[in-house]
């Protein structure tokens, strides 16, 4: 995973609250195999209307997504963060995620930065007077910073690590191999196995 | 200290814990399917890595599969290759697969507990949100992404963060007609689809000790649409019943050892939740949605809400505007009088045996209006068999209702069970997000019950509503 210290680019303001994992992407774009290539798909139902906004000329080339609380939600689909990643999103500014989506994100180097829904507000209107206003958003400070404002944002201590870091998460447990083979001596043996099976 | 039942099942998990960090969890049981594993598989090629535990990993085929002519390729070259990846990596990697046509395939959250394979005090993950259904048996189970596969199928184990605790009490008696599912959805409309988020549900009260384990199921179930990571309920004699003899279950001592674990997995007195929520279960009616997330849901005696007038926050005033363009709906308009194109009953939800014998009762001896076509998917194959071995598809099928085999179908429509744009249901599924069904289709989320008497009127409708 590559280091995330800051990102400087232009932002969307999303509208919407309730922004769900099938709106993200729909279903029938999570057919694919690979792990990439999945721009596509990116809201694609509402892409479908040429007034979507990110149809518009003024938002091409975007890499800061502001919107609405309870971003995420639904489908525990990581293709979402795949479409986002993909289409060039590098961070998303919301007051409020779902979990299993923020989960998601961190693995694959997307920032879900929480904001206060008045500090979105304000982000909304100064990104949809200039749509070329470039937002930055520094990991290491915890902060947004847009034309003289500065908003703080909210991201755990050990999330903002991992991204400053660019770890990844399966060689750190493996780490601590001699932890989960102790764990699983002493595992009650009424516990069920898949294998063999019984029907 | 008194702890919570999502406390014990905790600590009774962690394998290592640090300042700063998160813990690190076991996992007891890993179900796969063939839409998020494909590329955790991959990831773990790439790395060199096997599969730590393929004896607690379970594979099962259902989000794509077709409900129609299950013998033949599937049509869809895509939906194929994504079956056909899924069989390859269990073969490669060692994993159990219940492949379409076998006996025990279907929907990953129905087939874990018909195989006794779900138990109390486990942790359960898939790379499904619904994998909340598992709680139903006092298991900690919760949706996980495609990263998080790979390192549960590398490592057996997950980092994570303790969730915060909430007890939604049912309280009471159901009335005759009101189902489990009704208390979900209003549970959801009273808390709104982020009200659980970060936090793991408990509940109980009364009208939850109650329900069956299939209805405790579709309870936890429809967790994750509150924004909740899971839902429980303590484990009892119901659910003990439940799983005895079936073929994962333990049996001799082993019964009795883990009967007395299970025993110990119950709130303690005196123990503290982070948020509390109290649900009168006299009072509940039969719930129908009629806007376009799970938290926008009424009783079904209720009218389409005003966005102007009903709702007080500005995000909320535009998500109503918002949902009643999208449903093609107008303030005011009784909700009995919506006229449904497709009713689907099935999915993790409301796909299991008592879901099919409550609507089948409904429906029998009655006919689907004309011009209203209801599709009865089973949440499994072996669902099927045991409906059909009580007839139960004949009641469907006499009704002019359509009998399919297993999968996820119409609840999401990543195989060709979907609706047109434009078109109406009522759905016992768990999402009517737009376009969730199939483009521009538009959802009510209904009980088994009201899905079967809409099917009869062709508007939303319960039971009461149809002639002697």
């Amino acid at each position: 995973m590559e280091k995330f210290k800051t990102h400087t680019g232009r932002a969307l303001p999303l509208r919407r609250s309730n922004v769900d994992t099938d709106q993200i992407i729909p279903a029938v774009y999570l057919k694919r195999i690979t792990r990439t290539g999945f721009e596509d798909g990116l809201f694609a139902a509402w892409r479908a209307d040429p007034e979507f906004i990110l149809n518009s000329e003024d938002y091409q080339g975007v890499s800061v997504l502001v919107a609405g609380p309870d971003f995420g939600t639904g489908s525990s689909r990581e293709h979402a963060v795949w479409a986002l990643r993909d289409y060039g999103f590098k961070v998303v500014l919301s007051a409020r995620f779902a979990d299993i989506f923020r989960g998601n994100s961190a693995k694959d180097g997307l920032l879900t930065a929480v904001l206060k829904q008045e500090d979105i507000e304000i982000l909304w209107k100064l990104v949809e007077e200039n749509p070329e206003l470039e937002v930055t958003v520094d990991l290491e400070a915890r902060e947004v910073r847009v034309e003289g404002h500065v908003f703080t944002f909210e991201v755990d201590d050990y999330t903002r690590w991992r991204l400053l870091e660019g770890l990844d998460d399966i060689s750190l447990t493996l780490r601590h191999g001699e932890d989960i083979d102790g764990f699983e001596q002493k595992r009650p043996g009424f516990k069920p196995k898949t294998l063999p099976a019984a029907v | 200290m008194p702890h919570t039942l999502a406390e014990k099942v905790w600590a009774d998990h962690v394998v290592r814990s640090a300042d700063g960090e998160p813990d690190l969890l076991y996992i007891d049981l890993h179900l796969l399917h063939e839409v998020t594993s494909p590329q955790a598989f991959d990831g773990l090629r790439n790395a060199g890595r096997p599969v730590r535990r393929p004896d607690l990993t379970i594979a099962t085929e259902d989000h794509n599969t077709p409900t129609l002519e299950i013998d033949k390729p599937i049509a869809d070259p895509v939906s194929r290759l994504q079956i056909e990846t899924l069989r390859k990596n269990c073969a490669d990697f060692g994993v159990r697969i219940h492949s379409l046509g076998d006996a025990q395939q279907g929907i990953v959250h129905v087939v874990g507990p018909q195989l006794g394979l779900t138990q109390p005090g486990m942790t359960v993950v898939c790379g499904d949100s619904h994998t909340s259904t598992h709680g139903a048996f006092g298991a900690l189970a919760f949706g996980i992404g495609t990263s998080e596969v790979e390192h549960v199928l590398a490592t057996q184990t997950l980092p994570l963060k303790p969730f915060k605790t909430m007890a939604v009490t049912v309280t009471g008696e159901l009335a005759e007609g009101v189902t489990a599912k009704d208390v979900v959805l209003a549970v959801i409309a009273q808390i709104g689809t982020g009200g659980g988020q970060g936090y793991v549900i408990e509940y109980r009260g009364a009208a939850v000790e109650k329900l069956s384990m299939e209805g405790r199921m579709t309870v936890c179930n429809m967790s994750i649409e509150a924004g909740a990571r899971a839902g429980m309920i303590a484990p009892d004699e119901t659910t003990f019943a439940y799983l005895k003899g079936r073929a994962h279950a333990p049996a001799g001592a082993d019964w009795d050892a883990a009967v007395a674990y299970w025993k110990t997995l119950r709130t303690d007195d005196g123990a503290g939740f982070d948020a509390e929520v109290v649900i009168d279960g006299d009072a509940l009616t039969p719930y129908v949605t009629w806007g376009t997330n799970p938290g926008q849901g009424l009783p079904l005696s209720a009218s389409v809400p005003d966005p102007e007038t009903d709702f007080e926050a500005e995000v909320d005033k535009t998500a109503a505007r918002k949902a009643l363009e999208y449903m093609g709906l107008r303030a005011g308009t009784p909700l009995r009088e919506i006229r449904v194109d497709t009713v689907f009953l099935g999915s993790c939800t409301n796909g299991r045996l008592e879901d099919l014998r409550a609507a089948a009762a409904v429906i029998k001896g009655r006919k689907v209006a004309d011009g209203v076509r209801m599709l009865v998917v089973p949440g499994s194959a072996r669902v099927r068999l045991e409906a059909e071995a009580e007839g139960l598809h004949e009641v469907f099928t006499a009704a002019g209702a359509e009998w399919r085999f297993a999968g996820c179908s119409m609840c999401l429509g990543m195989n060709p069970d979907q609706l047109a744009p434009g078109e109406r249901s009522a759905s016992t599924s768990n999402r009517n997000f737009e376009g969730r069904q199939g483009k521009g289709g538009r959802t009510h989320l209904v009980s088994p019950l009201v899905a079967a008497a809409t099917a009869v009127t062709g508007t939303l409708s319960s039971p009461s509503d149809l002639a002697a």
